[in-house]
């Protein structure tokens, strides 16, 4: 039987999932405009990085017309796009492979420090925010004032250096720079790409904690810039909520105290923080190029900053559709999660 | 708090219980810049790191004795004469050589390795092609007379020693044609697999490359000359100069290769590390531009000579990485010039703008690249102007991008360095010291025309030396050329690069050439 209801939801989501795909498209297209023209503005000659400084004016010529710059901009544009929605990212001119090989293969890298930092970040860095709030003004509110105010002012570059100076040359407790030691190079294959778990499959429980150590200073560097935010937004947010009539409310009905703090008042700082944690979290997959320099951690972000300093329009295009993929998805989650921790946001 | 505490020492006690590795003993380990790598082909390969891979990994018919480089000594080639014409060079090749993949080397991969050069002609290809090679004429030019035996015909009798040295450069390695056959893909003569892949005959075969990240290199059991004593070396990508100082200090790497002068200081009292140092071809210049109303006045060109620090640069912003050197060839070539007629000198400046109606001085731009020691000093060069009373003001830039300006001449002063492409004097005074045609849309575009620097009768000089038989007086004619050039051009060349490299005590034999591509590990022990 027609149940016009059903249908009318039906339509609804219809209509909700056409509207997210064309947002998509329009969005992807934009982005992929914006960069390709960036990319032949800025006044760097992409066909150097082919040919090098001291090639003929032959070598050059040859060089330019294969790399298809002697086309119209728009042509130019069109053709990568269709490339694109091929599945084709084309060849890094840099690498002299797929775009689509090298992302897969420096993403990994970054993710496994990105996620590591972003936990802990969540785990030290709300709770943090929520007792200084709490405690306003108290001894323990300065200290995390203070780690906040060092982690938005102090160079990630130096506290790098100064990390493996004293984590790694002088305790001798962790590795150097790196995502493994050398004397583990070429032993286990990718799978994943993500070398962890790649040591999980191969059965390497040696090379696993090898590379766990190596992880655990710019993850913990990034963390800690990581953790600087989100305590520093945290209180802010809960010192907010627990201004509020609801929080009174709650303690003169004799709700216990930590419920009245972890339960209402953080509950209701739960989607601005959503949308922190997921900035945060974004912003740390782009690749940190200082810590990736400073570790030789072959992530993203040195990728996509070599690419874009050499003109090497495929891998900067491909990395930004990366990039830009992980921006929408993050946003696409946090606005599910929103409806998760707010029904009025149904 | 509490169980934070713990959680934190657990991880120490974890940290602390399981070893660290270091640097395996028959495994040599260098940090350095290898990002610039970006192919794997000796038919394309035009850049420093990607030089030093194609060196030690393949073979070419002849080499030169890096202590000495006059000593041209066979390496493929057993043997070689040169006609009486002074046009064809025919070599007779080892018979004993086999490439990694087990395949015999003869004279067709010879013959088909050079060609493969001209044809592909990719950026290194100039090397050969200025012989008079083309696609149309290889095969008259280059042709196998026996199966070790390669006879190449060239356009002019030029000096042996220039034809010679070329053959030394990265384009004459000689590579794999069955292996590379066997990849070639429309025509492409392998050129796509060969990129990213190796088919050599070198003391080390390519095990691994990720770009960016490393460079993997095994010993090749069995090669024809000296086996390498190491197993095997690797290449670890580290931009950062202070982090290759600790991994050395910490024994996890055995050679750093790209050390900041600060660095080399803090290394040089510790006993574990030892310092070495080698001149290198490349050298420091700036360019003035001749399109540029001042720049294009004798007088204003040679104060600027004179309004340089050459000795305060060397002593403190380079600081043993640099020497100071004032002639196109550097020290160690045939006919290099080791006059030093220029240093600081404000009040022969001021006299020379005076004269040429400057007094007051002017104002003027240099596009410098954002990287050290370039920025430090143009900062330098940037304060010695000022004594003469020129406004110097730095147009800061990615290497890429100032490169981009300075190859359309729309420069005022561009700082660059410039490294030979082989060991031949007419390697740089091909391009300090020759424009065919200075004009806009000319074919050739040497240093001399970025500069925009017309010079007619200093090229036909330059073409005359590069024929020159005799040794003793084509050196000579190179020597001329260059104090011509001292007191004439608008290049103000002040200092000669020189490579330092910390190695750990217990390394030795790493073998530094005067050139990246003469660079070599197989001698290295630990």
């Amino acid at each position: 039987m027609f149940n016009p209801s059903k249908h009318k939801n039906l339509s609804n989501l219809l209509k909700q999932s056409l509207k997210t795909v064309a947002i998509v498209a329009v969005t992807f297209t934009g982005l992929l405009l914006v960069t390709f023209l960036i990319g032949r503005v800025v006044p760097i000659d992409p066909v150097l990085a082919v040919v090098g400084d001291k090639a003929s004016a032959q070598v050059y010529e040859q060089a330019y017309i294969a790399m298809g710059l002697h086309l119209p901009l728009w042509h130019q544009f069109f053709i990568y796009l269709g490339n694109v929605l091929s599945g084709d990212l084309g060849v890094s001119v840099l690498t002299a492979r797929p775009v689509l090989e090298d992302i897969l293969r420096v993403f990994p890298a970054t993710f496994e420090l990105a996620i590591t930092a972003t936990c802990i970040g969540v785990v030290f860095g709300i709770p943090l925010g929520v007792f200084s709030a709490v405690y306003r003004g108290s001894f323990l509110d300065q200290v995390t004032r203070v780690i906040g105010l060092l982690g938005y002012s102090l160079p990630i570059f130096w506290l790098g250096l100064l990390g493996l100076m004293v984590f790694y040359v002088q305790l001798d407790i962790l590795p150097g720079p790196g995502r493994i030691d050398v004397f583990y190079e070429d032993i286990v294959d990718p799978v994943t790409g993500f070398l962890l778990i790649d040591c999980i499959l191969a059965g390497e429980r040696d090379i696993f904690f090898n590379a766990l150590k190596h992880v655990i200073l710019p993850a913990t560097l990034l963390g800690y810039y990581s953790m600087a935010y989100l305590s520093r937004m945290t209180r802010s947010f809960m010192i907010d909520q627990l201004r509020q009539e609801y929080v009174l409310t709650a303690r003169v009905k004799g709700i216990a105290e930590w419920r009245v703090i972890w339960g209402h008042a953080l509950g209701n700082c739960a989607i601005p923080l959503i949308t922190v944690v997921a900035l945060s979290f974004g912003t740390l997959l782009e690749g940190s190029v200082l810590t990736e320099t400073v570790f030789s951690w072959p992530g993203l972000g040195l990728y996509l900053t070599r690419s874009l300093l050499n003109a090497d329009m495929n891998a900067v295009l491909g990395s930004t559709i990366v990039v830009g993929t992980i921006f929408l998805s993050i946003n696409m989650f946090s606005d599910f999660l929103y409806t998760v921790f707010d029904p009025r946001a149904k | 708090m509490k169980k934070l505490c713990l959680l934190f020492l657990a991880l120490m006690v974890l940290g602390a219980n399981m070893a660290l590795a270091s640097a395996p003993k028959d495994t040599l380990v260098m940090a350095g810049v290898m990002d610039e790598i970006i192919t794997l082909d000796p038919a394309e390969i035009f850049e420093f790191a990607g030089a030093e891979f194609a060196a030690n990994t393949y073979d070419r018919l002849i080499n030169y004795d890096v202590d000495n480089v006059s000593n041209i000594y066979g390496s493929i080639a057993e043997s070689w004469k040169i006609s009486e014409d002074g046009k064809s060079y025919s070599f007779k090749i080892r018979e004993n050589i086999t490439f990694a993949s087990g395949n015999k080397l003869s004279a067709d991969d010879v013959v088909f390795s050079l060609k493969r050069v001209i044809i592909l002609n990719k950026s290194p290809a100039f090397i050969l092609t200025q012989f008079g090679f083309t696609p149309e004429n290889i095969d008259q030019r280059i042709v196998k007379t026996g199966q070790y035996a390669v006879t190449l015909t060239v356009d002019k009798a030029y000096a042996p020693t220039f034809f010679l040295y070329c053959m030394t450069a990265t384009p004459g390695s000689i590579v794999d044609k069955k292996v590379v056959m066997a990849h070639a893909k429309d025509g492409d003569l392998g050129y796509n697999w060969l990129k990213t892949n190796y088919a050599g005959s070198g003391a080390f075969t390519l095990k691994k490359w990720k770009p960016s990240e490393t460079l993997l290199l095994d010993r090749n059991d069995d090669y024809w000359g000296e086996k390498a004593k190491l197993k095997r070396v690797i290449l670890r990508h580290i931009t950062e100069s202070t982090t290759q100082r600790l991994l050395l200090e910490k024994g996890d790497i055995d050679i750093a290769r790209n050390l900041q002068p600060d660095d080399i200081k803090g290394l040089a009292k510790n006993n574990d590390i030892k310092i070495e140092s080698k001149a290198k071809g490349a050298v420091y210049y700036l360019g003035l531009n001749q399109k540029n109303k001042y720049l294009k006045i004798p007088q204003v060109r040679q104060a600027f000579k004179y309004l340089i620090d050459y000795k305060g640069m060397a002593s403190t912003i380079l600081d043993g990485r640099a020497t100071v050197h004032q002639s196109f060839l550097p020290k160690g070539f045939l006919g290099s010039l080791e006059d030093l007629p220029f240093s600081l000198n404000v009040q022969k400046a001021k006299a020379l703008l005076k004269e040429a109606g400057l007094e007051n001085g002017f104002s003027i731009t240099m596009d410098t690249r954002n990287s050290e020691p370039t920025t430090s000093m143009a900062v330098a060069i940037q304060a010695s102007l000022a004594l003469g009373g020129i406004k110097l003001d730095i147009i800061p830039g990615e290497g890429k991008q100032t490169l981009t300006k300075y190859r359309a001449r729309n420069h005022d002063i561009y700082i660059g360095r410039w490294g030979p492409d082989y060991m031949d004097p007419h390697t740089n005074a091909d391009t300090f010291a020759r424009n065919p045609d200075n004009s806009d849309d000319a074919k050739s575009k040497p240093l001399a025309w970025r500069n925009a620097w017309a010079i007619p009768e200093m090229t036909k000089k330059a073409d005359a030396a590069v024929l020159e038989f005799d040794a003793a007086k084509r050196a000579q004619m190179y020597i001329e050329l260059q104090r011509e050039h001292q007191q004439t051009s608008p290049f103000v060349i002040m200092f000669q690069d020189i490579e330092i490299l910390a190695r750990r005590s217990n390394v030795n034999g790493f073998i530094l050439g005067p050139t990246f591509d003469s660079n070599f590990y197989h001698a290295t022990t630990k």
